[in-house]
């Protein structure tokens, strides 16, 4: 098979899965019953659309990008991964602290993290709680 | 200097070249992580208006999505275009992703539109000023491709396939596939989950 | 028709149009001198349209020079101030203009002063030490400088028009915001650090990239200086943490703005996540400023020792684990905002984990010195000078990376002496001894080594004297940014102990003034004739001093570490033969590209529409003609070299 082929194979290949996952993702979400209003979706139904997009990244990091496929020293991996180490330092780090400090110096939220996090609902009249 | 010669340099300057804009898109990949992680914490910014949940539309979404993923192909398609020499297989795909991009950031001009006139815009809460900047920025990212193509279509016609347009064309591509790269975070962690919520 | 700008904006009060007429003296002193001696054609061909990074480092330096007699100037002003606002005294600047002291002090001295020295050294220096011509995106090198120095054209210009954030040099919101700061200082204060931290940006992936890719053939990674190590940690710091800059400062100049909410106090806004991106910036900005200081030791401690650098291959897995753990620490800037013991233990503990490859570095110099024939020229004044205040400095950082400790000491004046000597017993140390050691390479005669030793002595103890109170101070209960003491907590006589301090190091800067003047007037007494003048290990000592524009007539054949060193000893050490090779064509459009973007930033924060959308068709379509040019560069041929330097070809 001549190089443009391959090439041509490569993206179609990539397309195909890519538009496979999309679709995948867009129907679990669109069938999905309705939620109780709860501020974060499902575990299961969020790793889920998250595992789905972690796969349709790496499809196209390798049919798209041919990240697999380069002369060594694989530099682009290398700073990929460097990158994608950053990114999950900094990203996850930034929720992990902001979630605490709104946790203890966000007045108005602390009802909502003693709801989620702790089960006990506060009622309106404010003046006893209910244990789960 | 000898043809061999001058043939190596081209690929050193290349591999320079490629090199130099891969590690760019990775300090972009930092740029929306910083963008991703504040709309993460300010999600929940509503001011007593709506959510997500309440303004996005899933269809609309995933039009937007098939577009902008046909013109990731359509580009790939042009990178065999240049591989195989045929400059018509270029043209053709360079137009269409022209055509696909225009479309996805049309309807997102469109759906910023909807939301500006109903009063939902970046400056009633946390939450919409996140969502305008995080999407917003990528759309802008996606205007400076589209003007990016524009300029290399442009010297295509003036001077042909040269090696410049050859590592310009594959700068552009990864360019263009980065952006795809960001949507699918974009729409899985803003518009499904949000969808969810 | 010029937005919100108007005569009013002009300064009104004595102090600040003194401020304001020197910097417009100035600049009008220098276009007058260089028109009088008729050198604007040699100026613009040989310096401003220049892609040679020497050339680029130069003017690098001499912007980070000038930058620091404002930094110093408002040093000067705070000093006196504090030493002065004592019970009834209400010192000489009123509450707003000292703010706007201190932010432009902070703001200037890292963003200018530090980062210009930096990015200069490396620009001289990188691709000497890498075998290399140049480095590997030239024009890319010429747009950084540019849009360096647009930002600090932006900083001077508030200077004269309108006024200068009051809000510190990171401007925290709310007081940063558009409510409580309605003025335009924030604005220029964004828009001189967006557009400089773009230069920098890229500066960061042309230098990762020459590092990577532009070594001399049979140079690997572990071969090189480690100088050029410390470079790469650095850039890597860079390349990921200035996104973040670009990220939260567009944030906030949205906020301002278009009045959104990332940072309000209210609408669901969230002010603490801006200190904590800004300082997941922060961090590693500061270890991208000692990470080449400490590179530099390591060179001049090396030479000067005349033994081959002790532990090459732990400083460079020291290196990677600063530039990593650096990443991991940022939250110890704000210990005291709320987040709670456990997040707070876990960074305190990865900063004190950070000592330990310092600590390495420390001792691997150490070792250097041990048993070797040491030297003691100005350049090691500076290394003792920082092996001793650094090491102190270090140990009281370690002190507030305990978050218990850090409650009492936060935003003191203890935590401010911390910080002052990390950053001038190490990076204003460093780079003052590698301007001095790679001097001779980039000019040709070497400094006045007795002006120079006295000057390191006057900054020593001139620091020694301006902080040491402050740490004092500190443990007192003295808190940073005060404009006003009451008399009876007994602080005035450290604040004027640390009053002379600072004008002893201000001696020691002048004596550096001094020693420039002397060195030109003498310079043909000093003369480097050899390219050698330091008995020096690394590549760049191995071409004629003043570097040729190309660095290498021919490129040197590499073996292994301190290729020079290997030249030096061995009589029959290859050389190659001569290639032609191909060099960048001078450019202006770097000075266009920033100079758009300057126009576009003073439109964005003067609110002026027309001028913004001028501004930025004007860059486009300098893009456009730029990218058209198919003709960037220029062949070198034996005849070329051979008319430059006798007998190299």
């Amino acid at each position: 098979m001549t190089d443009s082929k391959k090439l041509m194979r490569s993206y179609l290949i990539g397309f195909v899965l890519s538009l496979g996952l999309t679709l995948i993702a867009f129907v679990l979400t669109t069938i999905q019953s309705d939620f109780q209003g709860k501020a974060y979706p499902d575990l299961p139904l969020a790793v889920a659309l998250v595992t789905l997009a972690i796969t349709q990244l790496i499809v196209q990091l390798l049919f798209f990008f041919h990240l697999g496929h380069e002369a060594k020293p694989r530099l682009n991996l290398a700073s990929f991964l460097f990158m994608l180490m950053v990114v999950g330092i900094v990203a996850f780090g930034s929720l992990w602290i902001m979630y605490h400090l709104n946790y203890n110096m966000m007045p108005h939220e602390v009802e909502t993290y003693i709801q989620q996090e702790e089960n006990i609902e506060l009622d309106s009249s404010n003046d006893h709680e209910h244990h789960h | 200097m000898s043809h061999a010669e001058a043939a190596l340099r081209h690929q050193a300057e290349f591999a320079k070249t490629t090199l130099g804009f891969w590690v760019y898109l990775m300090t972009d990949c930092v740029l929306f992580a910083c963008l991703f992680a504040t709309y993460a914490v300010l999600r929940g910014g509503t001011a007593g208006g709506p959510t997500g949940a309440q303004l996005f539309d899933l269809n609309f979404i995933l039009i937007e999505t098939l577009l902008l993923l046909a013109s990731s192909l359509t580009t790939g398609i042009a990178l065999v275009g240049l591989a195989a020499k045929q400059t018509k297989l270029i043209w053709a795909s360079l137009g269409l992703t022209f055509l696909l991009g225009a479309g996805f950031l049309g309807m997102e001009l469109y759906e910023f539109g909807v939301l500006l006139a109903e009063g939902h815009g970046p400056q009633a809460s946390a939450f919409l000023t996140a969502y305008f900047t995080l999407v917003g920025t990528h759309g802008f990212h996606i205007a400076v491709g589209l003007l990016w193509l524009l300029v290399l279509v442009y010297f295509l016609y003036k001077r042909g396939v040269t090696s410049s347009f050859e590592k310009r064309l594959t700068m552009f591509a990864l360019f263009w596939h980065f952006l795809d790269i960001i949507w699918i975070f974009i729409f899985t962690l803003v518009y499904l989950m949000g969808a969810l919520s | 028709m010029l937005g919100m700008l108007g005569f009013d904006d002009l300064p009104h009060d004595p102090i600040m149009l003194g401020g304001a007429l020197s910097i417009v003296g100035g600049g009008l002193a220098v276009i007058i001198l260089i028109t009088f001696l008729k050198k604007w054609t040699w100026l613009y061909r040989e310096w401003l349209t220049s892609l040679d990074p020497k050339k680029i480092g130069v003017m690098y330096i001499i912007v980070a020079l000038v930058m620091l007699l404002r930094g110093l100037g408002d040093a000067v002003m705070l000093r006196a101030h504090q030493a002065l606002a004592s019970g009834e005294a209400q010192g000489f600047l009123s509450s707003d203009h000292f703010q706007q002291v201190f932010t432009a002090h902070g703001t200037i001295m890292i963003f200018f002063v530090a980062m210009g020295l930096m990015f200069g050294l490396i620009n001289l220096v990188l691709p000497l030490q890498l075998g290399a011509r140049d480095v590997a995106f030239p024009f890319l090198n010429s747009v950084s400088f540019w849009l360096f120095f647009m930002g600090m054209a932006l900083i001077n210009v508030s200077l004269v028009v309108g006024e200068f954030a009051a809000a510190g040099w990171l401007s925290y919101p709310p007081l940063s915001g558009i409510e409580y700061s309605p003025g335009v200082g924030v604005d220029y204060w964004i828009w001189a650090l967006q557009i400089s931290g773009v230069g920098s940006l890229l500066s960061g992936i042309n230098f990762i990239v020459t590092i990577l890719k532009m070594r001399a053939p049979g140079m690997k990674l572990m071969d090189m200086p480690i100088f050029a190590w410390s470079v790469f940690g650095a850039m890597l710091l860079v390349i990921f943490a200035f996104p973040i800059l670009t990220a939260t400062l567009g944030m906030l100049s949205l906020d301002r703005l278009l009045g959104m909410h990332f940072f309000t106090s209210d609408m669901g806004g969230n002010p603490m996540m801006y200190i904590n991106l800004i300082w997941a910036w922060g961090h590693p900005e500061v270890y991208i400023l000692i990470l080449p200081a400490f590179g530099i030791f390591s060179e001049i401690v090396a030479t000067f020792a005349r033994k081959k650098l002790f532990g090459y291959t732990s400083m460079v897995a020291a290196i990677m684990a600063i530039a990593f753990f650096s990443y991991v620490v940022w939250l110890h800037h704000f210990f005291t905002m709320g987040a709670g013991a456990n997040v707070n233990a876990f960074f305190g503990i990865t900063t004190m984990i950070i000592a330990i490859p310092t600590g390495v570095k420390v001792f691997n110099w150490l070792f250097t010195m041990y048993r070797g024939r040491v030297k003691f020229t100005s350049p090691m004044y500076w290394f003792l000078g920082f092996i001793v205040t650094f090491t102190i400095g270090g140990m009281t950082g370690m002190l507030h990376a305990v978050p218990a400790i850090d409650f009492q000491m936060h935003n003191s004046l203890f935590l401010v002496a911390h910080f002052h000597n990390m950053i001038i017993g190490g990076v204003v140390f460093g780079f003052m001894a590698g301007l001095t050691y790679w001097f001779p390479k980039i000019f040709g005669f070497t400094l006045h080594e007795g002006l120079g030793k006295a000057a390191a002595w006057c900054w020593i103890i001139g620091f020694v004297g301006a902080f040491g109170p402050l740490y004092i101070l500190g443990i007192m209960g003295a808190t940073r940014r005060l404009d006003h003491y009451d008399a009876s907590l007994g602080w005035q006589g450290l604040f004027i102990v640390a009053g002379i301090g600072l004008m002893i190091m201000m001696l020691g800067a002048g004596l550096q003034a001094l020693q420039l003047l002397v060195s030109i007037i003498q310079r043909k007494k000093n003369r480097d004739t050899t390219g050698d003048p330091w008995n020096g290990r690394t590549l760049e000592w191995s071409v004629p001093s003043p570097a040729p524009s190309y660095n290498f007539a021919i490129t040197p054949v590499i073996r292994g570490r301190d290729a020079f060193w290997d030249m030096k000893h061995d009589k029959n050490y290859p050389k190659n033969k001569f290639e032609p090779f191909h060099l960048p064509k001078n450019s202006p459009f770097g000075l266009l590209i920033a100079f758009a973007s300057f126009l576009m930033c003073f439109a964005l924060i003067w609110h002026i529409w027309w001028l913004l959308i001028v501004g930025t068709l004007a860059l486009l379509a300098l893009l456009i003609v730029r990218f058209a040019d198919e003709d960037t560069e220029i062949l070198i041929t034996k005849e070329v070299v051979a008319r430059e330097q006798k007998g190299v070809v």
